[in-house]
């Protein structure tokens, strides 16, 4: 179980007047039961890098393995790809269409062309999983709120039960609490259900806590690819780009001025606590 | 999804592209016109001349032009072919009972060029005015029909809103299409029947996304105290520059080139001779 992006490059509108290098010369490996985080600029191609992890997008120019067979050949069946790799795109709430709640959810799983006991199973457990009542299931989904329209779209995903997991920045526009909702969620499945889980996001708080991969893209390159600690000790970089470390990083930095210190690059509140109670201590 | 061309617009600098648009809108008609009333040789060797100047300052390839009358060549063939059957005059060839005459091979050619040029005429305008402008360009120039109480603005305003939406309705389709494709949905096999169904989950959120762009543009419109064209001031508005008085002068000096030819050549009595 793995995904290996060997030179991958994608160019939008080739050959026109609006040619755009979405991605150049990208190598990943994806293994399993892992949780990564993806960061980068708007228009660093993050989205573009995912959609090809599921071969919706054909990469210009080279190949993606997915256990060590290449998904381009003719031979390789594409909709297996896309039921071992689910995909959740930015806002999945515009994906929504069923007339209720839980025939959406259906959606997936029907196409994967299981029994109906099975289907609706599969509806029911991915919807507890993301907390939508069960009060809730006969309802329009255009008249839920954002978060909760948001949070059928992912179970629509979740219900056709993908090894690895893909997400497009599923936190962008919610509250703080649809926002921990969903990392909870994320983390949940990841380290319960023991799948691989990626998601796309903007805040480098989140990224310092929930994951233990970071790619950092920028213009279509992969800059960085390393646990997040070793990611963010490169802050002074990463603000060239537009992008930087979490802010308690640069409140610890400051108190090392006077006479804080610690033994690693401090990441998130938690470790900054122990960090401060340490140097009372002394 | 993305071979979809309306409203293609080709951005560059060129002399073309910097004309006010209701120049174009009236050169093309201008170009049309001498299109139509050209019947010999002479008169659309001339026009290709023009045709090609106004191609090479343009600066569009000709790539561009050749998409667009991949559009109209089924048309074109059936035609021009029927034109060399159907025409009667003196025969050249006979094949059992279709006949081909002269006169048929010369309509069929000048059908094929009318054809081909009003296709690349007026593409050379779509692709050097972006749709904005020649809304713009539209509404001031039949400005007067609103003295017959036909909304010009209204109608010019929902023109430029919908071809401004072409292509954010494209870039939609394309993504929910993927978002579903993603939860196995399946767009390209099956019968007739079962691919209309397959529309259904790219079709209502569609819909649901274009009327709610709509409600939104709407009010964003309405806060910005949009009330139609009554009193309405542009920020660029449009107006006659040195170079589009020249371009209005040079459509007069084409028109009069193309029935002089006209004229001499029926005065003359040397049609016939040029025909052969
Ligand atoms: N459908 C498209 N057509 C043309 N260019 C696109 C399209 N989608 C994205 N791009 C361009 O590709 C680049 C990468 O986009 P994207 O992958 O969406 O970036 P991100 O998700 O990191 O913001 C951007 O410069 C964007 O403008
Ligand atoms: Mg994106």
């Amino acid at each position: 179980m793995a995904i290996e992006l060997q030179h991958v490059s994608y160019t939008y509108s080739q050959d026109t007047v609006y040619e755009m290098h979405a991605l150049e010369d990208v190598n990943l490996k994806i293994g399993d039961n892992e949780c990564i985080g993806i960061i980068g600029h708007t228009g660093s191609g993050k989205s573009t890098l995912i959609q090809h992890m599921n071969g919706l997008v054909k990469a210009t120019e080279g190949a993606i393995l997915y256990n060590g067979k290449n998904i381009y050949d003719s031979d390789f069946a594409l909709p297996s790809l896309r039921r071992r790799v689910g995909l959740v795109f930015q806002y999945p709430e515009y994906q929504l269409f069923e007339s209720d709640v839980f025939s959406d959810v259906c959606f997936g799983p029907k196409n994967l062309g299981l029994s109906e006991d099975e289907i609706r199973a599969r509806a029911k457990k991915a919807l507890e999983q993301v907390g939508i009542p069960e009060s809730l299931y006969d309802k329009s989904p255009f008249l839920l709120s954002g978060g909760q329209k948001r949070r059928v779209a992912i179970a629509g995903v979740l219900a056709m039960e993908p090894e690895i997991l893909i997400l497009d920045e599923p936190t962008a526009g919610l509250d703080p609490r649809g926002r921990d909702a969903i990392l909870t969620l994320i983390r949940d499945l990841y380290e319960k259900r023991k799948i691989t889980v990626i998601f796309v996001s903007h805040s480098m708080e989140d990224v310092a806590r929930y994951v233990e991969r970071l790619i950092v893209l920028d213009h279509g390159h992969v800059i960085y690819d390393d646990v997040p600690k070793a990611v963010f000790a490169h802050y002074k970089e990463l603000e060239q780009i537009g992008l930087r470390a979490p802010q308690i990083t640069y409140a610890i930095d400051r108190l090392q001025a006077y006479g804080l210190r610690t033994s690693q690059i401090v990441t998130t509140v938690a470790e900054a606590k122990n960090a401060v109670l340490e140097w009372f201590a002394q | 999804m993305k071979n979809i061309t309306i409203g293609q617009y080709y951005p560059t600098d060129s002399v073309i592209h910097r004309l006010d648009p209701r120049v174009k809108l009236f050169g093309t008609i201008v170009f049309l016109v001498s299109l139509f009333l050209t019947d010999h040789y002479l008169g659309y060797a001339v026009i290709t001349v023009c045709l090609a100047a106004v191609l090479k300052l343009s600066k569009v390839p000709f790539k561009m032009l050749l998409k667009g009358l991949r559009g109209i060549l089924i048309l074109l063939l059936f035609s021009v072919v029927f034109n060399i059957f159907l025409v009667p005059g003196r025969e050249l060839v006979h094949i059992w009972f279709l006949s081909i005459t002269a006169e048929g091979i010369r309509r069929a050619i000048f059908l094929g060029i009318r054809l081909v040029y009003l296709v690349i005429g007026t593409s050379l305008m779509t692709l050097t005015t972006t749709p904005t402008d020649l809304a713009d360009g539209l509404e001031k120039a039949l400005r007067p029909l609103n003295k017959l109480h036909i909304p010009v603005h209204d109608i010019t305003m929902m023109m430029s809103i919908a071809l401004r939406f072409i292509p954010i309705l494209m870039e939609e389709t394309d993504k929910i299409m993927m978002a579903q494709k993603a939860r196995g949905a399946d767009f390209e096999t099956g019968g007739l029947l079962k691919r209309a169904k397959a529309l259904i989950p790219l079709f209502v959120p569609l819909f649901v996304s274009a009327i709610r762009r709509a409600i939104d543009l709407a009010n964003a419109m309405e806060t910005r105290c949009y009330q139609g064209g009554e009193g309405r001031t542009k920020m660029h508005p449009l107006c006659y520059q040195k170079r589009d008085k020249r371009t209005y002068c040079i459509y007069a000096g084409y028109l009069i080139a193309i029935f002089g030819i006209n004229r001499i050549l029926v005065a003359f009595q040397i049609l016939p001779f040029l025909f052969a």
